[in-house]
């Protein structure tokens, strides 16, 4: 498995975290998800998300309403 | 899950049936067993109807005394007297699937089949079950019928209990 991409914009609360804990579930420890996003309300679930499940939040940026997380599993 | 920190545990008590009632306990329930928690539903009265194998779920005006639903840039209120009116809940519930769809917001039936994949522990009351006679055969599969006893017991084991 490598580095993957979900694809999660348009949807809301709670689609993007569970899309994002089934994709992480298929890939290898170290590899890095990037989650595109458009949920504003994202920004603060991915941060508890990764806090709460020892994942970690590589970096998230937005630009024009368009979110980017970048996750990297850990266990 | 953090290898420094115990798994938690989480139970609900489901107690309403309605379409917009069903959205807290599954979204929370599934974001929990995302997050690495452990999770038990207990559906009881109205909210054993979420466990049907075939879903209908409609909107009551009823008792939502603060049900604003946007229109036209809007909010229209809905004041408890108009579920009076013939048709109103079934416009409503009509309303509500469409924004429902529109917003990216998951149905009922998706967030029920996440739970279910995530292995979210479902307890159907049995006392509810008789009560509005329903059979097993009417309920998804993979249920526990128990009742009070039955939740008591996980409850005592949860970090967190909620009552929706």
């Amino acid at each position: 498995m490598a580095d993957q991409m979900l694809d999660a914009k348009g949807l809301n609360c709670p689609l993007p975290i569970l899309r994002t804990k089934k994709a992480l579930k298929d890939m290898a420890i170290g590899d890095v998800l990037t989650v595109q996003a458009t949920d504003p309300g994202a920004v603060k679930d991915f941060e508890a998300f990764c806090r709460t499940t020892g994942n970690e939040l590589v970096d998230s940026s937005n630009a024009n309403g368009e979110y980017h997380f970048r996750i990297r599993r850990k266990q | 899950m953090s290898s420094t920190e115990p798994a938690k545990n989480m139970s609900i008590i489901v107690t309403k049936g309605t379409l917009d009632w069903a959205y807290p306990p599954f979204i929370l329930a599934t974001t929990a067993a995302a997050m690495g928690l452990e999770v038990t539903m207990f559906f009881t009265f109205y909210g054993l109807v979420l466990l049907k194998k075939d879903l209908n779920l409609s909107i009551s005006t009823l008792g939502n005394s603060a049900m604003a639903m946007p229109m036209m840039g809007a909010h229209m209120v809905m004041p408890n007297l108009v579920s009076a009116i013939p048709g109103v809940d079934a416009m409503v519930t009509s309303m509500m699937k469409n924004l429902i769809k529109k917003k990216g917001v998951a149905s009922i039936e998706d967030l029920r089949a996440a739970a279910v994949e995530s292995e979210v522990h479902m307890i159907a009351c049995q006392m509810t079950m008789d009560l509005f006679e329903y059979k097993q055969s009417d309920l998804i599969d993979g249920l526990t019928i128990g009742g009070a006893a039955t939740y008591i017991e996980t409850a005592t084991k949860c970090d967190i209990n909620l009552y929706i």
